[in-house]
């Protein structure tokens, strides 16, 4: 299982541009922290959800 | 009881035994020494480099590629009579007229992946206070990917009014922080103003603070 955002999900093994792709989560828009470290967004297409990873996906709004 | 003006600018000592008063010693030297670029010059980052400002933080870096428009008087700290002026000379204006003794440092640039490098090389503390949330997300990335050493207090969701208590200051990664409410967006959500703004940049200022003050402290 993976945990993203506080929430446990079934996706290990998957892309994580995959998921985020499923999501439907903008690209340009979020940056994401896996276990701790910021994961690179040119990692984003090689990077597979492991099983016990922890996420937090952080999506940017308009306004400041 | 009356209030005497002595002169128009008080020297240096003075300010800064008014600001020791209040503050402590301890607590103003490491204010004075610190380094905050303030990247975005809006409502967030206007309110954000006064709050520091009068806090006697000693160094700002205020970066911003923009002039002050009179759409901007909603929110933003500037005034009439600074309308066309680049946001940097109107905000160095104001926090000036603060505290003369600071010292301010200036870039009306926008801020891209090319130049990010060499615009922030001299800050620890960052603050990421832009509208456009790709140009967010793009700083964001950028220094926690480059610079983990820097601090970085950024923002997302501070539109329209009311729900005071929904904005609030998460901490990410060790040195990232996010103030907000993570989801109004401004232009889904009835547009910006100047309450929940200032509530955000507070957020901001305060957070920046306590990383100035408690850096290197078991409990920070």
């Amino acid at each position: 299982m993976v945990r993203i955002n506080g929430e446990t999900r079934a996706v290990q093994g998957i892309l994580l541009e995959q998921y985020l792709a499923d999501e439907g989560y903008q690209r340009e828009r979020i940056a994401v922290e896996c276990n701790g470290e910021i994961v690179p967004k040119a990692e984003y297409g090689t990077r597979v959800l492991q099983d016990g990873d922890v996420l937090e996906i952080v999506s940017f709004v308009g306004g400041g | 009881m009356f209030c005497v003006r002595k002169e128009p600018i008080p020297p240096k000592a003075e300010m800064d035994r008014a600001l020791e008063l209040r503050h402590t010693k301890e607590v103003q030297e490491k204010l004075f020494h610190a380094r905050v670029a303030v990247c975005g010059l809006g409502g967030l980052g206007s309110h954000i480099a006064v709050s520091l400002a009068r806090c006697g933080v000693g160094g700002l870096h205020l970066i911003d590629f923009d002039c002050v428009d009179l759409t901007n008087l909603n929110r933003q700290q500037y005034f009439i009579h600074q309308v066309g002026m680049p946001k940097t000379e109107a905000l160095k204006e104001i926090l000036l007229s603060v505290n003369p003794y600071l010292s301010i440092r200036t870039d009306m640039v926008r801020i891209t992946e090319e130049n990010l490098a060499e615009l922030l090389s001299e800050e620890t503390c960052i603050c990421e206070a832009f509208d456009v949330p790709e140009a967010k997300a793009m700083l964001t990335n950028y220094v926690l990917e480059h610079f983990p050493e820097k601090y970085l207090v950024g923002a997302s969701g501070m539109a329209g009014y009311g729900d005071s208590n929904r904005i609030r200051t998460r901490r990410i990664l060790p040195h990232f922080y996010l103030c907000g409410d993570g989801d109004s967006d401004a232009e889904l959500c009835g547009g910006l103003m100047a309450p929940r703004v200032m509530l955000c940049a507070a957020h901001q200022a305060n957070q920046i603070l306590e990383i100035i003050i408690k850096e290197g402290r078991e409990d920070m």
